[in-house]
């Protein structure tokens, strides 16, 4: 940081304008979504180690398919953050997609249809949060924690609540976009990679991102500038909605039928991945490669504790201990720059 | 040459009479301290000027031309600058992209327009310079001093090549180092030929920069004269009312 230099003097005011505060190396270990990295590779490290079954093909396949999802959905939900929002209604939202693709197939329609229809529920979800949020200026955990009780009524409204396990003529073409794989990496997983880098494309190197950076630290300011600040603000929920409504229909593919219960309480584990991997919950902050980091690493410690034979009833106290011990680490931080 | 002139300004908020007749013109590179009580009407007519209110009566002429002003944006299409008492910086974006913020320079990259970020380091980097500022453009806002965030915030209106540019307390929340840094500043601003309005309650700094001092007590101009030629004790004075009128 700049104020724990020593005053320094320079030859010309152009020396002190180009002169560099901190190196590349510094600025990577100044990032939470690197410690998480770190601590990720050394939790499969000592699992291959003390497991003979983590390490093998399968389960590592099983690994990444089962990260993929939550990791697609914290993309947008690390967007939504980094403008200051919160997104609660995510795992009602990807339901919802799952659940129109599944009775818009099992009626016979194709495919390309089915998961357009699918993904235009989900944005539909996304232009209600974002437009009640943005210009009724309902606080963002209230709109999307109705929207989290009203998605998946309407699901349950939809299929009656049935479960639907039969789509159609396309239903095998279904099962191989969500549940088959190329090169020997399962489809989800690919999908992840090409979100992953649109989105990380879209926050760095376009205007919406860099608004959404700005909204997200000072609204006002991003404002008075001119920034279209409640059209931003939909798109962000129209796009934490849009990742959700794809995630929908790779999951409906993988598990071969839909239920009202899919992505039930998933926006706890989406939360956890994009806060644990360096998304700051007051807004202002987050990286796409955090996010998934974060992701990843609460699926190692899932895998981890069934390979170690404890009971999966202890995730749960992983998942909130590590979002809570997240936002701690960055209040601490927080509380360090200001004593200084 | 007179870039702002302001002929019988008054502004009424319901029962209460925030300015009467306020009458003031500015020249290319003068710098003017507008002062007063709190209540007094500077930020009435601060806000006047920048296009956030229309004022009841009177008219107001930009290098010679009437204007009247429904948004702040007008404003801004007229030349007018403001830099706000907190700055409006976002703290977790860098010098050059706060500079640029809204008004962001892309370039193609296949069929999408992505941010030139090489081009705004560089436009940002020279207006530092000509602000004899050290506030380097990759720097990120949260790490920087009050000095440079006032570079920032005043880069800003330069990018926009602003003729008058509005301050609103610049000097009011920082340290007496950066508070020189301010003047200096002011005083580069000045160099270019831009017109300042400079609200404040510190006066030493407004002695230390401005060529003429306006003070306003409850919605009037009390006095306008050259700061050669009035003093400290007579401006408190005739903030106070202790001094009717000069």
């Amino acid at each position: 940081m700049t104020t724990e230099d020593k005053p320094k003097e320079f030859a010309s005011l152009d020396e002190a304008i180009d002169w560099q505060t901190h190196s590349h190396l510094s600025r990577i270990f100044n990032k939470q979504s690197f410690w998480v990295f770190v601590a990720a590779v050394i939790a499969c490290a000592v699992l291959a180690s003390v497991t003979d079954t983590f390490a093998t093909q399968q389960n590592l396949f099983n690994v990444t398919r089962n990260f993929a999802f939550v990791a697609i959905v914290a993309l947008g939900m690390t967007v939504v953050i980094i403008s200051g929002g919160i997104d609660l209604s995510v795992g009602s939202t990807l339901c919802l997609s799952a659940m129109v693709l599944a009775i818009l197939m099992n009626a016979g329609n194709p495919l390309w249809l089915s998961a357009l229809a699918a993904i235009a529920a989900a944005l539909l979800v996304g232009l209600v949060n974002g437009l009640l949020i943005a210009y009724l200026r309902i606080p963002p955990f209230v709109v999307t924690l109705g929207m989290l009780s009203l998605a998946r009524s309407a699901a349950m409204v939809l299929s009656n609540n049935k479960m639907v396990f039969q789509f159609g003529p396309d239903e095998k073409l279904l099962f191989w976009l969500g549940g088959g794989s190329s090169f020997g990496i399962a489809h989800p997983v690919i999908a992840l990679v090409l979100l992953a880098l649109l989105t990380g494309f879209m926050l760095k190197w376009t205007r919406w991102g860099t608004h959404v950076f700005a909204i997200g630290s000072n609204e006002r300011a991003a404002g008075l500038t001119g920034i279209n600040v409640l059209g931003l603000k939909v798109s962000v929920y129209m796009c934490s909605a849009f990742f959700a409504g794809v995630a929908g229909v790779l999951e409906a593919g993988w598990l071969g039928g839909v239920t009202t219960n899919l992505g039930q309480s998933m926006e706890l584990s989406v939360i956890a991945a994009s806060v644990i991997g360096g998304a700051n919950l007051m807004g202002g902050a987050g990286t796409v490669f955090g996010s998934v980091v974060g992701a990843a690493l609460i699926e190692v410690i899932r895998n981890s504790l069934i390979l170690l034979g404890i009971s999966t009833f202890w995730q749960g106290a992983f998942v909130g201990s590590f979002i809570i011990l997240a936002v701690a680490f960055d209040r601490l931080r927080a509380l360090r720059d200001e004593s200084r | 040459m007179t870039v702002l002139r302001l002929e019988w300004i008054s502004k009424r908020f319901g029962a209460i009479q925030a300015l009467e007749e306020v009458s003031l013109s500015l020249d290319a590179g003068e710098v003017l301290g507008l002062m007063g009580d709190n209540g007094a009407g500077k930020s009435t007519l601060v806000k006047i000027i920048a296009g956030n209110y229309r004022p009841s009566g009177g008219r107001i002429y930009i290098g010679g031309a009437q204007k009247d002003f429904h948004h702040p944006i007008e404003a801004r299409e007229s030349g007018i600058e403001i830099v706000y008492q907190d700055l409006a910086l976002c703290d977790n974006l860098t010098a050059a992209t706060n500079v640029f913020l809204g008004r962001e320079l892309t370039r193609s990259f296949g069929p999408f327009r992505i941010m030139d970020y090489a081009s705004m380091n560089a436009v940002a980097a020279k207006l530092f310079k000509e602000l004899k500022s050290e506030t380097r453009p990759k720097d990120f806002v949260k790490d920087m001093s009050g000095g440079q965030r006032q570079a920032v915030a005043i880069a800003r209106t330069r990018l926009a090549s602003a003729k008058i540019v509005l301050m609103d307390e610049p000097t009011a929340a920082i340290s007496v180092r950066q508070v020189a840094e301010v003047l200096n500043l002011i005083r580069e601003l000045k160099r270019q030929q831009i017109a300042v309005i400079l609200i404040s309650h510190r006066m030493p700094d407004v002695f230390a920069v401005a060529d003429r001092i306006t003070v306003l007590r409850r919605g009037r101009k009390v006095a306008d004269k050259p700061v050669s030629e009035t003093t400290p004790e007579e401006i408190t004075g005739l903030i106070t009312g202790a001094i009717q009128a000069a």
